[in-house]
C-alpha cells in the first residue's frame, strides 16, 4: 500500500508541476486511519503536506469534479474502477467536461467498511490493509486476519467490475467485469410474496432519517435543484412525517436514477441507518436487463439508455401483468 | 438507608416491567443492523451495551416531525386549535452523560422566554435515567468539554458494576421513579464504594481515549472575527456535501423550519427539523443568506464552538457525542474544525 501511496502522490505533484493540471482531488487523513476524507489539493505544497490513500478510501470522488471541473484549468482525479462508469454517466449527461480532467485509474482489491469492522470487535484500529480474500487488522488486541467478504463494503463483496471504463493513465492493475452476485439478494426479495416484500421495505424505510446523504452524495442525481427542495414542486420536504412520506421520498429518488444509476454504491455507503438502498437501485438494473436486455450505465459514455431510446421490439406495459402484477 | 439502590442486571426486565405498569419506558436495544435504538420498553426489550444510541436523545423532547395547530374556517371565522396533546410522564432510561449535557443546552433555547410549550410539557413529563460509561468510542470526547460520563446527572443517574446496576437520584422526580419501583429494587449499602469504583475505573479509561488530548483553547470566545475569517474553511468545507447528517444526529442541533399544509379542509401548522447546511435553509425574508457551501458549512461550527457560548457563559454548544464523526459521509466534523481553525499559526 505504501508503495501505491507513494507512486500516487509523486504522479500528483509532477502534474501538477509541469502544468498538466491544477488542482488534484484524491484524499487527505482524518481523525482515524479509518477517517479519509475527500479533498481538493490546490498546491504541490498541500498534496505533499496531506495527501493520503489507504483501504478506507470508499468515497467515489466523481461527482466533486462537476465543481472542480468548472474551474480555470484541468482537475487530476483518481478513479477507482467503479467510479470511472460514474464519471462516464456524468459525461453522458454532459455535467463535465472531459477535456478538463486528468483521470487516472487506481487499482481496487474491496474498501474497508469501519462500522463492519467495528461489529466485528476491532478497536483501536491501528491498520487494515485488503489483501485478496483476506484483511490484515492491526489493533488493540495485536495483529490478526478477518475473512474480507465480512468486512468490505458490501459493495465490494458483490463487486460488478474490477475494469476501468476510462483513464488518461493506470496505477496498478485495471482488472475484468466480474461474474458477481449482486442481483441474488434482489432475486430473494422477488420471491417474496408482496405483504412480505412491502413489510421488508416499510421497515428499512422507516429508518430513514432524511438526512438527504443519499441523495447529495449520487453522482446520478445532479439537479441543481432538487424536487424535494422546491417549494414550487409541490412536494418540498424536509423530513418524512409518516411512513407514505418516507416511501414518495424513496420511489422517487430511486425511479429518477433508473437507467443512470451505475451501482456504485455510494447511497448505501452513506446511509447511516444502513437501509439498502442499492437493492432498489439493483432490482430497475435487474428489470431492464431482463426486459430491454443487458445495458451497465457508464460502462460506454454516450450510450443511451433503455428508457431513452424506443425501439419496436420495448416490452409492452403489460408486461407488468405477465409478471404477476394485478389486472 | 443508603441512597444507593441497585438490582442485578439479570432482573433489569422486572425494573421495565414494573415501571410499564404505569408510564411508558424507553430502552437503548440493539436492532437488525446492531445499532442501538430507543425503543418503548415491552417483554422481550433487551438493553443495550453499545456505547451509545444511533440517534441521539433529543428526538424524545424534540421531534423530528410535530404539528403545532390547525385552522378552519367557520363560517366567516377562521378557528384556531391546537393539535397536540399534553404528554403523559414517560421513562427514557439509559441516557449517557453526553445526551444528557446537550438537555441543558436545548433547554437553554426552548425554555427561555417565549417558552416553547411543546418542548417544556415533554421536558416535564420525561424522567430522565442516566448510565455512566464503563466503555466509551473512539469518537467520544465529552471530557473536552467538561462532561463527566462517570457522573452523569440526569434525574437519576445509574452505574453498571460486574452484573448489577446501582441508582442515585438527583431530583425529586428521580426520586419518585425510584420509590415507584423500590419493590423490584434492594438498598445498596456498599453503593457508595461500589460506585466510587466504578468512577475511578471509567476516568481511566477516558484518558486513554484517542481524542482526550483535545481542547477548546483556540474557540475562547475571544476571536470571533478571526475564526469567523479563518482562510482553513474554504478546504475544510471544500468536499461537504450538504447533507444535513452531522446537524439530524447531533444531540444538541436545534433549528427547525416552520410552515402550514393545506389539508383540503383546513390548515395545518406543522414544525421539522432543519439544517443550516441546506441551500433552502432558513428563507425567512427573503432567501437564506449563506449562498455557498462554505458559509454554511461555517455557521454550523461558529455557532457550536463561538456564537452559543458567548451569549451563554462560555458553554459550548457541542458536547463531545462523536455522532458526527461517526457519521459524517466525507469524515469532515467538528473535531477536524477545532483541530484546524485557530491553529494556523501553530
Ligand atoms: S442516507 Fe439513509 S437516512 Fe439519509 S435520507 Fe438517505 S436513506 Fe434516509
Ligand atoms: S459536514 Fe459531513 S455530514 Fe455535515 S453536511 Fe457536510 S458532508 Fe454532510
Ligand atoms: S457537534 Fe458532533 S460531537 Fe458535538 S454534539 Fe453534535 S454530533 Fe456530537
Ligand atoms: S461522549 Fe462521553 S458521555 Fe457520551 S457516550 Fe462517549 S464517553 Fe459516554
Amino acid at each position: 500500500m505504501q508503495e501505491m501511496i507513494n507512486i500516487m502522490k509523486n504522479r500528483a505533484i509532477e502534474l501538477m508541476n509541469d502544468g498538466t493540471v491544477a488542482r488534484v482531488i484524491g484524499w487527505s487523513r482524518g481523525e482515524f486511519v479509518y477517517d479519509m476524507i475527500p479533498t481538493v489539493f490546490n498546491s504541490v505544497e498541500d498534496v505533499e503536506k496531506s495527501f493520503a490513500y489507504s483501504d478506507f478510501c470508499g468515497s467515489n470522488l466523481s461527482k466533486y469534479l462537476i465543481e472542480q471541473g468548472s474551474k480555470e484549468g484541468k482537475t487530476l482525479v483518481f478513479l477507482k474502477p467503479c467510479d470511472t462508469y460514474s464519471f462516464n454517466q456524468l459525461l453522458t449527461e454532459h455535467r463535465i467536461d472531459r477535456e478538463k480532467v486528468y483521470v487516472v485509474g487506481i487499482e481496487c482489491q474491496g474498501k474497508l467498511n469501519y462500522e463492519l469492522l467495528k461489529k466485528a470487535g476491532v478497536k483501536r484500529l491501528v491498520s487494515a490493509d485488503v489483501e485478496g480474500d483476506t484483511v490484515t487488522v492491526t489493533d488493540a488486541k495485536g495483529t490478526y486476519t478477518l475473512p474480507a467478504v465480512d468486512v468490505l463494503a458490501e459493495r465490494c463483496v458483490n463487486c460488478k467490475s474490477r475494469k476501468h471504463v476510462v483513464y488518461d493513465e493506470l496505477i496498478g492493475q485495471s482488472g475484468e467485469v466480474l461474474d458477481s452476485h449482486r442481483f441474488d439478494m434482489v432475486a430473494e426479495l422477488e420471491a417474496l410474496s408482496p405483504t412480505e416484500r412491502f413489510e421488508f421495505w416499510q421497515e428499512q424505510l422507516s429508518k430513514c432519517i432524511r438526512c438527504n446523504a443519499c441523495r447529495k452524495v449520487c453522482p446520478a442525481c445532479t439537479c441543481e435543484k432538487c424536487v424535494f427542495d422546491n417549494d414550487a414542486s409541490g412536494i418540498a420536504t424536509k423530513a418524512n412525517s409518516d411512513s407514505f412520506e418516507e416511501k414518495m421520498y424513496h420511489i422517487i429518488r430511486a425511479f429518477h436514477v433508473v437507467g443512470r444509476c451505475t451501482d456504485c454504491g455510494e447511497c448505501s455507503r452513506v446511509c447511516p441507518e444502513n437501509i439498502p438502498l442499492h437493492l432498489l437501485n439493483r432490482k430497475f438494473i435487474k428489470d431492464i436487463n431482463e426486459l430491454y436486455g443487458e445495458y451497465q450505465a457508464g460502462e460506454e459514455a454516450g450510450s443511451r439508455n433503455p428508457l431513452v431510446s424506443y425501439t419496436t421490439d420495448d416490452c409492452e406495459p403489460d408486461v407488468v401483468y405477465e409478471r404477476g402484477g394485478n389486472e | 438507608m443508603s441512597v444507593f439502590k441497585k438490582i442485578a442486571i439479570a432482573d433489569l426486565d422486572k425494573l421495565f416491567a414494573k415501571t410499564s405498569e404505569k408510564m411508558s419506558i424507553y430502552v437503548p436495544t440493539d436492532n437488525k443492523d446492531g445499532d442501538a435504538v430507543y425503543t418503548e420498553w415491552k417483554d422481550g426489550v433487551k438493553l443495550s451495551d453499545a456505547v451509545n444510541t444511533l440517534r441521539s436523545a433529543k428526538d424524545f423532547f424534540f421531534p423530528q416531525t410535530e404539528n403545532l395547530a390547525g385552522f378552519k374556517l367557520v363560517g366567516k371565522t377562521i378557528e384556531m386549535y391546537r393539535t397536540a396533546e399534553e404528554k403523559e410522564d414517560f421513562v427514557l432510561f439509559g441516557v449517557r452523560a453526553c445526551d444528557v449535557k446537550s438537555f441543558a443546552i436545548l433547554d437553554s433555547v426552548f425554555l427561555a422566554d417565549p417558552v416553547d410549550t411543546f418542548y417544556a410539557a415533554r421536558r416535564e413529563h420525561g424522567i430522565v435515567v442516566a448510565l455512566a460509561c464503563n466503555d466509551a468510542n473512539d469518537t467520544c470526547f465529552c471530557k473536552t468539554f467538561g462532561i463527566d460520563p462517570a457522573e452523569p446527572g440526569a434525574d437519576v443517574s445509574a452505574w453498571k458494576n460486574a452484573d448489577e446496576m446501582f441508582f442515585k437520584a438527583n431530583t425529586d422526580k428521580g426520586a419518585a421513579w425510584l420509590a415507584s419501583v423500590s419493590d423490584v429494587l434492594e438498598d445498596a449499602e456498599n453503593g457508595e464504594g461500589v460506585v466510587a469504583d466504578v468512577k475511578q475505573s471509567i476516568n481511566e479509561m477516558m484518558s486513554t481515549l484517542p481524542l482526550s488530548g483535545l481542547t477548546t483553547e483556540s474557540f475562547d470566545g475571544k476571536n470571533l472575527l478571526e475564526a469567523f475569517n479563518s482562510p482553513e474553511w474554504k478546504d475544510l468545507s471544500s468536499t461537504c456535501l450538504g447533507c444535513g447528517t452531522c446537524t439530524f444526529y447531533c444531540p444538541t442541533c436545534q433549528c427547525y423550519d416552520i410552515r402550514e399544509f393545506d389539508t383540503g379542509n383546513g390548515v395545518k401548522r406543522f414544525r421539522c427539523w432543519d439544517s443550516c447546511m441546506y441551500s433552502d435553509f432558513t428563507k425567512m425574508a427573503a432567501e437564506n443568506p449563506r449562498h455557498t457551501q462554505l458559509e454554511r458549512f461555517r455557521q454550523r461550527f461558529m455557532h457550536k464552538l463561538v456564537y452559543y457560548p458567548m451569549n451563554n457563559n462560555g458553554v459550548y454548544g457541542c458536547v463531545g457525542c462523536g455522532r458526527c464523526l461517526a457519521k459524517c459521509p466525507i469524515s469532515m466534523n467538528i473535531v477536524k474544525v477545532m483541530k484546524t481553525v485557530g491553529k494556523e499559526k501553530a
